[in-house]
């Protein structure tokens, strides 16, 4: 099967209630055959609990989940074709990092050969071969991430859950690994769902990402699509920054509307065939990258073109940002290329200067 | 230089102070006992002849000893007394385990008032405590009454001065002693590891048996060790609860003591039960500092 199985993962109306506060709220999801999906939340969203009630550890209080097409809603933890990596690691104190791998196979009762066969090859694929036969209080935090990752990837299940793989480890270690994690997805093609509240980390790791808040999805899309194009004030805030200028819609076109917005001092055209009405009251959004900064009038007449004064601007090496202040007192902020090298700034503090963007760069938010 | 000096110094302090107290309140009684079980009883004030006679000769007799060793009595005690510290022990554990378990695992506002209730008994004097079993297992105490109101029975059960009696009161006396330790290792694990487990294959039963209980080895030892020794060496239980052939250690050296004033023999009785003790004792220490070792 050459074609990748898009519902591998069927989850369908899955809530869950603690007493009366609901932490998961009807979530429906597909996910792929060797996906590396990610779930982006919050602190408290639900996203643990909705990865433990995929691994088996909390009932759904409604729904079903559907892994290969095998309903394992009511299946206990160690029925499941699933592993899970432990935000704590929760690797056993009292056994040997080889002890700790093995340990799967064992419960499985997996001849003695191949335990050892299939240990090193683990072993070997999460480069711990030298520690394996130390305490797990001896290791590194990196390295019991590795006996984590080891562990759960033993058994070869179909689908690993990671709440949190790298949230306990450094930057620099963080962003190191965040690739060797894709890398080893890659070369095993086991689905992957990683929960993260890191949205840097979701952004580079994943095929798809499921925003999610208050135990509901808002969005679920691939990166580029969620930043391009949200659908929802949070999800907009929450990935990135943005530019948000609330308005009324005065005007639908074919594919324009046009939204009067004091805080823009201006009217704004953006694209798109959205379900608005005229008089509702909507949000445009803007990114700062797309966003230009001159100091004479924009000649493009579609452009949108509003005039403001440099507030703060801050040089990043390879990227500059400017904070402006526009005539109503709104502050946006704006970020560019350094594409020349030149010691000299084009605008300085103070600085009168117009910002402008395209139509289509414009995002039409509804509450 | 200096620095290092007086921290040689205070290290010195702080490990004198408990050896120290070893010395005055263990190791000295300990000789005093040994000097007196080594002696011949005499009625007189001390009731035992001094380790030293006129001439400034050595007089000392193993015969308290070869007594011990040789009547059947004391070793049918002995052996009756270890063998219910041990049934104590192991019933405490088995009850102990569950409750230490479901307290660590309940909610951290119950956690308190579940903690509080098993110390509870301590606000009671041990005394009346035992007393109010023997209202219980008594002829037409509650238990039988209810046995005989339920239907199960129609005359009264003997329970009280039983072997039986003996060892409900060493459990229910030395229960806490059990809990408390369990509940102090098992509130420190992880509960990630037993669903980490059970995420690997294993089933309740399994996970139980490679994750809590290894984990909980710590705090079995002490609690066994905190329920053996003082079950070993108990008085007021066997005396109060027992009948009157049910003969423990703890009673027969009270009665060697105080009732037949022969203080040599109740010495080398008090000494052979701390060598039984010891025995456990450093068999456990050995098998921890193993651990450690390992662990290192
Ligand atoms: N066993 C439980 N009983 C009651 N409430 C619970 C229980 N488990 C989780 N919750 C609540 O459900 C909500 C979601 O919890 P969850 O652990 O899924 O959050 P999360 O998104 O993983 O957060 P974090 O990023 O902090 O780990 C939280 O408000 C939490 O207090
Ligand atoms: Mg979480």
């Amino acid at each position: 099967m050459s074609e990748k199985q898009k519902d591998f993962i069927r989850i369908r109306g899955v809530s869950k209630l603690f007493g009366d506060f609901v932490a998961v709220d009807n979530v429906n999801l597909d996910i792929g055959r060797g996906e590396l999906f990610s779930i982006l939340g919050g602190s408290g969203c639900g996203k643990s609990t909705l990865l433990r009630i995929m691994a088996g550890f909390e009932t759904p209080t409604a729904g079903t989940i559907e892994i290969d097409g095998v309903d394992i809603t009511h299946l206990p933890p160690y029925e499941r074709p699933v592993n899970m990596m432990f935000q704590s690691y929760a690797i056993f104190p009292h056994m040997t990092v080889e002890d700790n791998i093995a340990y799967g196979l064992r419960k499985d009762r997996v001849a003695r050969p191949e335990v050892t066969a299939r240990v090193d090859d683990v072993i070997n694929l999460v480069k711990l071969g030298e520690f394996r036969k130390r305490k797990p209080e001896q290791l590194s935090g990196g390295q019991r991430q590795r006996v984590a990752l080891a562990r759960a990837l033993i058994k070869r299940p179909k689908v690993l859950l990671l709440d949190e793989p790298l949230a306990a480890l450094d930057k620099k270690l963080r962003e190191h690994t965040q690739f060797e994690l894709m890398a080893i997805q890659d070369q095993l093609g086991v689905t992957f769902i990683v929960v993260t509240h890191d949205q840097e980390e979701a952004m580079t790791l994943s095929s798809r990402i499921a925003v999610m808040e208050k135990g509901c999805f808002l969005q679920v899309g691939e990166p580029k699509e969620i930043y391009e194009y949200p659908t929802s004030r949070f999800v907009a805030d929450f990935i990135g920054t943005i530019n948000m200028f609330e308005g009324t819609v005065t005007q639908l076109g074919d594919e324009t509307i046009i939204v009067n917005s004091a805080e823009a001092g201006t009217n704004l055209h953006a694209l798109g065939d959205h379900a608005v009405e005229v008089g509702q009251h909507v949000c445009i959004a803007v990114r700062p990258e797309k966003i230009f900064i001159s100091r004479d009038e924009p000649e493009n007449a579609d452009d949108i073109k509003v005039r403001g004064v440099v507030d703060d601007l801050g040089y990043f090496g390879n990227l500059s940002l400017y904070r402006v202040r526009l005539s109503s007192g709104k502050v946006i902020q704006v970020s560019s290329q350094n594409r020349q090298r030149s010691a000299k700034r084009f605008v300085e503090w103070e600085d009168e200067i117009w910002v402008s963007w395209r139509p289509r760069s414009a995002v039409v938010l509804r509450d | 230089m200096a620095a290092v000096k007086q921290r040689d110094w205070w290290e010195r302090v702080t490990i004198a102070v408990p050896y120290l107290w070893l010395l005055v309140f263990f190791l000295l009684p300990f000789a005093i006992i040994l000097k007196i079980s080594l002696a011949d009883p005499v009625i007189a004030q001390p009731p035992f002849t001094p380790t030293f006679d006129e001439q400034g000769s050595l007089s000392i007799t193993a015969d308290n000893f070869l007594f011990l060793l040789t009547d059947k009595l004391y070793a049918v005690t002995y052996l009756k007394s270890i063998v219910m510290a041990t049934a104590a022990t192991i019933l405490c554990l088995a009850l102990g385990f569950p409750m230490a378990f479901g307290i660590a695992r309940s909610a951290p506002s119950t956690r308190g008032v579940l903690l509080l209730l098993i110390i509870l008994p301590f606000w009671i004097s041990f005394l009346l405590r035992v007393y109010a079993w023997m209202g219980l297992l008594n002829n037409y105490g509650v238990i039988n009454n209810m046995l005989i109101w339920l239907g199960v029975i129609d005359q009264p059960v003997r329970l009280l001065y039983t072997d039986f009696a003996i060892f409900i009161g060493l459990t229910y006396s030395y229960l806490p002693f059990m809990v408390l330790p369990l509940y102090a290792t098992l509130e420190r694990m992880d509960i990630d590891l037993i669903e980490a487990a059970q995420d690997l294959g294993a089933s309740r039963t399994e996970a139980f048996w490679d994750v809590t209980w290894p984990l909980a080895r710590a705090g079995v030892i002490a609690g066994c060790l905190l329920v053996f020794i003082p079950a070993m060496g108990e008085y007021v239980v066997p005396y109060l609860l027992g009948g009157p052939e049910s003969l423990l250690i703890g009673r027969v050296l009270f009665d060697e003591f105080f009732v037949n004033r022969d203080w040599p023999l109740a010495s080398a009785v008090t000494i052979m039960l701390l060598l039984l003790l010891v025995a456990p004792i450093v068999f456990m220490q050995r098998n921890q500092a193993r651990e450690i070792d390992a662990q290192q």
